[in-house]
């Protein structure tokens, strides 16, 4: 169980906003940082404290394949998105990161940005002392996201940690 | 039970029949790696400790968003990927040839019925041959360089069945759009997009390719046309008994049928900054536009740059707006030459680019300012994807390009 | 006393019966051409001015190449600037038309003409007979508001040119030759005039180029007579001279330089110095990793036939990016009516839209670090390519090109 701020955004926030392509290529995801969803809200990535959650409408992640975008994401701290839908590669993608994605169809339209949620993986979110209840993920996902994200279960798969 | 076509393609692979919702692992027949994302794959590669790429054959790299360079880092995609390629016995580079998605079936990588990943969303476009293909991160991508497959959850399928014949001023860019409109730009998330019906069977290649590449503007997986003669010509085979075993069962099973009738399609745009924001050209006139772009792995080729050229002939762009052409491939570019297209768009005053992706991706090729309105036959229209978010992108055709350009207002 | 032609050109400029080296004369401009290099940054400063107007619009010239296509919001935003202000005050305005020397020698340049450019390569005009010389934005501004500048009349260095260059030897060598003998300041605020019978074997594309490099030596300008290949140029392009100078006999010289024709041999500039040449065979192997045909300096069609005539048949060098520029719009329909375009693209090089680009060292080409570029362009300062940490050496279009084919630096005798 964990808890988190919530930044609300809005529906269909694809990937070129949360990581315009003049960012992609710089080396490391530190020097990404500062520029995540700078086309919509240029504070926001310096406003984001690590364990903060990004609470949004449908289609969360649409758009290319940039796995920069969840990378970013996870670099700035954010302990899960909650969302309406997720466009699928995103949801690979965040998987693969170990960065937690939850569907929740309500918590969207009755929570404001700043109020403090509680998460129970696989069991249920609380806000303003409102329960929500969440799915879990199917088995071959989980075990991705347990091993904390696919690079770390090839590595095992490969012999090396 | 009858099976969709996307579900053919993987119980083929497989070796047995599939349903939607089962979770398979698929050998992979090509791997597609551009140049953004190849210094990722490649750290992601050794970092999972891999000693040696499974299928090296299958592998293509491709530098065609940073091409021409228009940073000092750009270069040092290419080289980590020129020196992975040699590591690994990579031989299938193309440095300077064209934007990815044109050439992995131009020159002659994915055939119907092959299954293929790309770190890159518009990877399916290759369902225009009959494969199933679709966009993958640099995680994943890394993990099947290593082991030659991925697994996947067969998709249901949304089908899409489109008989008729289209009016003169449509082509098959108003017909994807419009879907996408109808679908949403989530509404086929997880999805095959399947196309059918006497409209899509009259249709070249080329326009199927540009319906499949935007498949993934409605979150499908991908969008699949059934191979048949036409296919097999482009793809330089035999069109035999296991192309044509290539289509959907009559009883198969879709989430959804969508039905069109090709003559009510209208020229069509996708408004800032949504690619499911469409309206009909005829309620967007008068538009002011600034500039024009002709070009991307959705309508850089040679049947769209020759359209525009029939409407551009004799005419010229209007004052102070500029109409930028780049054409998706070096053999594209070629052709256009010899058959005196890019002589009538360039008399015109078209500015014609070396071939890449150039605007499309927001990296070059015209980038645009503040309040700036551009007509773009691109895929997407995102805040932000050609310069500032103030810029303003229509979505459009190439005949509605090319006309809005001759005007300086959207026209078609 | 006699005058030289840049004696003469500005007296005419400032309505005086005469005028000599070391005088300061206020004169008329007749032609005011600027780029997207700064035009942006002189619209800043006018509209800073109390009562901001323009002398004389008809005389300015504006010219988007250094950025097209734009690379980025800022590009962008620059270029509307200049659009809009272009379009608001009626000023004659090219985008993407051409690199901007180009376009005013196929449209605009008259001999006779005194003109300031918002360049330094605006003494390439020389080779109509017209003085040319590159100027800051606020030099550029006081001219286009007052229509007027001062001018301190130059002393002139006399090259004269004997016989022929050799097959296989270029202007570019020749320039080249030139600026490692009297170095890149040799010429320092002065005018450098060529003369000789060696000059009715240059074509215009040689002049302009010979012109176009002398603000490499330090000259404010450059000269040459007009003459029938002149004349004939100017008559194909639809415009007639201004006025007809020519040095006096005894016209006062601060150097005269003679050079044998038939001695240049090719040469290359090395990093990180334009004066810093030496025979390409010094520099034979040196790998690179990219190659550009194209600049106001080598960008015109007989630029690209010697190119085309070396690589057709042949193949771009694995690794190696070629990339070929044509000069302006005129050049490129003439390139591709020739079938220069696709032999080029057939041997793998890329064919870009004419602009400055690799020249500068943005928006198209540019090298990274480490990387080695061998250039027909007109610069060769650290870093001017692109990345700090990189290399560019500057040669003819037949050596850039025959070092593209083979990867590393070769003469395209050797090839």
């Amino acid at each position: 169980m964990f808890k988190a701020k919530i930044w609300k955004l809005g529906d269909d926030i694809d990937t070129d906003i949360i990581l315009p392509t003049e960012y992609l290529a710089f080396e490391t995801v530190e020097d990404m940082k500062p520029y995540a969803f700078s086309p919509l809200r240029p504070e926001l990535a310096a406003k984001i404290q690590p364990g903060d959650m990004i609470v949004a409408g449908h289609n969360f992640g649409c758009g290319s394949s940039r796995e920069q975008a969840p990378e970013v994401v996870k670099a700035l701290g954010i302990s899960c998105i909650v969302a309406k839908s997720y466009a699928r590669i995103f949801f690979r993608n965040a998987i693969n990161n170990g960065l937690l994605l939850i569907e929740q169809p309500d918590l969207y339209d009755e929570v404001k940005e700043g109020d403090v949620a509680e998460v129970e993986t696989g069991k249920e979110i609380k806000v303003n002392g409102k329960s929500y209840p969440i799915a879990s993920l199917p088995d071959n996902l989980l075990e991705i996201l347990e091993a904390g994200g696919l690079v770390k279960a090839m590595r095992k798969k490969n012999g090396l940690d | 039970m009858g099976h969709t076509l996307v579900e053919k393609i993987i119980g083929n692979k497989v070796g047995h029949e599939v349903k939607p919702g089962d979770i398979v692992t698929v050998p992979v027949d090509w791997c597609m790696i551009d140049d953004i994302m190849v210094p990722f794959a490649v750290q992601k590669f050794e970092e999972m400790g891999f000693s040696k790429v499974a299928k090296p054959d299958s592998v293509v790299l491709i530098y065609d968003h940073f091409l021409p360079a228009t940073q000092v880092d750009d270069s040092r995609h290419f080289r980590v990927g020129d020196e992975f390629a040699e590591k690994y016995g990579i031989k299938n580079v193309h440095r300077t040839d064209g934007i990815c998605h044109q050439l992995m079936t131009e020159a002659g990588y994915v055939k119907p019925g092959d299954i293929a990943f790309g770190t890159d969303s518009h990877t399916v476009t290759y369902g225009c041959v009959g494969a199933f293909s679709t966009g993958i991160g640099y995680t994943e991508m890394a993990g099947i360089l290593g082991t030659g497959e991925l697994w996947i959850k067969v998709p249901e399928t949304i089908k899409v069945e489109i008989d008729g014949t289209l009016p003169g001023n449509v082509t098959s860019k108003d017909i994807i759009l419009r879907i996408i409109g109808d679908l949403t730009a989530s509404g086929a998330t997880y999805q095959s997009l399947e196309f059918t019906g006497s409209t899509v069977e009259a249709m070249s290649v080329a326009s199927r390719m540009t319906m499949s590449n935007m498949a993934v503007e409605a979150g499908a997986k991908c969008g699949i046309f059934a191979p048949d003669e036409k296919t097999c010509d482009y793809c330089k085979i035999p069109y035999d008994d296991s192309i044509k075993a290539l289509k959907a069962d009559d009883d198969a099973i879709y989430s959804k049928v969508l039905r069109y009738r090709a003559e009510d399609f209208v020229p069509v745009c996708a408004c800032p900054s949504l690619v499911d924001n469409i309206k009909p050209v005829s309620e967007l006139k008068g538009v002011k536009v600034n500039q024009v772009f002709l070009g991307s792995c959705t309508n850089g080729r040679l049947e769209d740059l020759r359209t525009a050229a029939a409407i551009l002939k004799g005419k010229h762009v209007a004052p102070f707006v500029k109409m930028i052409v780049t054409p998706a491939s070096r053999k594209i570019y070629r052709e256009a030459l010899h058959d005196g297209t890019i002589e009538i768009l360039n008399d015109a005053g078209c500015i014609i680019t070396t071939p890449g992706c150039g605007l499309c991706c927001g990296r070059g090729g015209g980038i645009l300012s503040d309040d700036e309105v551009v007509v773009a036959t691109n895929n997407r229209n995102f805040l932000g994807r050609m310069g500032t978010s103030k810029v303003k992108i229509y979505l459009a055709s190439p005949v509605t390009a090319a006309k809005s350009a001759i005007a300086g207002e959207i026209v078609n | 006393m006699g005058m030289t032609m840049a004696e003469k050109i500005i007296a005419a400029a400032a309505g005086v019966e005469s005028c000599k080296a070391g005088d300061i004369e206020t004169v008329t401009l007749d032609r005011l051409m600027s780029n997207d290099g700064t035009t942006h940054l002189t619209i800043d400063m006018y509209n800073n001015l109390k009562n901001p107007r323009i002398a004389d619009v008809s005389k300015l010239v504006w010219i988007i190449d250094h950025n097209i296509p734009s690379d980025s919001p800022k590009t962008a935003a620059s270029h509307k600037k200049m659009r809009d202000f272009a379009r608001e005050h009626g000023i004659t305005f090219y985008e993407g038309e051409g690199v901007c020397h180009q376009v005013m020698m196929e449209n605009h340049v008259r001999p006779g003409e005194l003109i300031f450019g918002a360049d330094s390569h605006t003494c390439a005009y020389g080779a109509l007979g017209a003085f040319g010389t590159g100027v800051g934005c606020t030099d550029y501004l006081y001219a286009m508001v007052t229509g007027t500048s001062w001018l301190l009349v130059p002393e002139t260095i006399k090259i004269n040119l004997h016989g022929k260059l050799r097959d296989g030897v270029y202007a570019r060598d020749l320039i080249l030759t030139i600026i490692g003998q009297i170095s890149a300041n040799g010429a320092n605020y002065k005018a450098m005039e060529f003369v000789g019978d060696g000059m009715a074997s240059l074509s215009m594309a040689d002049r302009i180029a010979i012109c176009n490099l002398c603000v490499e030596a330090g000259a404010k300008t450059a000269l040459m007579e007009v003459d029938d290949v002149a004349l004939d140029y100017l008559k194909e392009h639809g415009r007639e001279p201004k006025a007809i100078f020519k040095s006096d006999e005894d016209a006062v010289f601060s150097q005269v330089i003679d050079i044998d024709l038939a001695e240049i041999e090719p040469i290359v500039a090395k990093p990180h110095f334009v004066d810093s040449v030496v025979p390409v065979s010094e520099c034979e192997g040196t790998k690179i990793d990219e190659a550009f045909l194209g600049s106001c300096n080598n960008g015109r069609i007989e630029d690209l036939r010697v190119g085309a005539a070396i690589i057709k048949g042949k193949h771009v060098a694995d690794k190696v990016r070629f990339l070929v520029v044509p000069a302006s719009r005129a050049v490129y329909k003439q390139a591709l009516k020739e079938g220069l375009l696709d032999i080029f693209m057939e041997a793998g090089a890329m064919v870009m839209n004419p602009n400055c680009s690799v020249c500068w060292g943005a928006c198209q080409g540019v090298i990274g670090e480490g990387e080695t570029l061998i250039s027909t362009g007109t610069r060769n300062f650290k870093g001017r390519a692109g990345h700090k940490d990189s290399f560019v050496y500057l040669a003819s279009a037949a050596t850039v090109t025959a070092s593209a084919v083979r990867g590393y630096i070769v003469s395209a005798e050797k090839l």
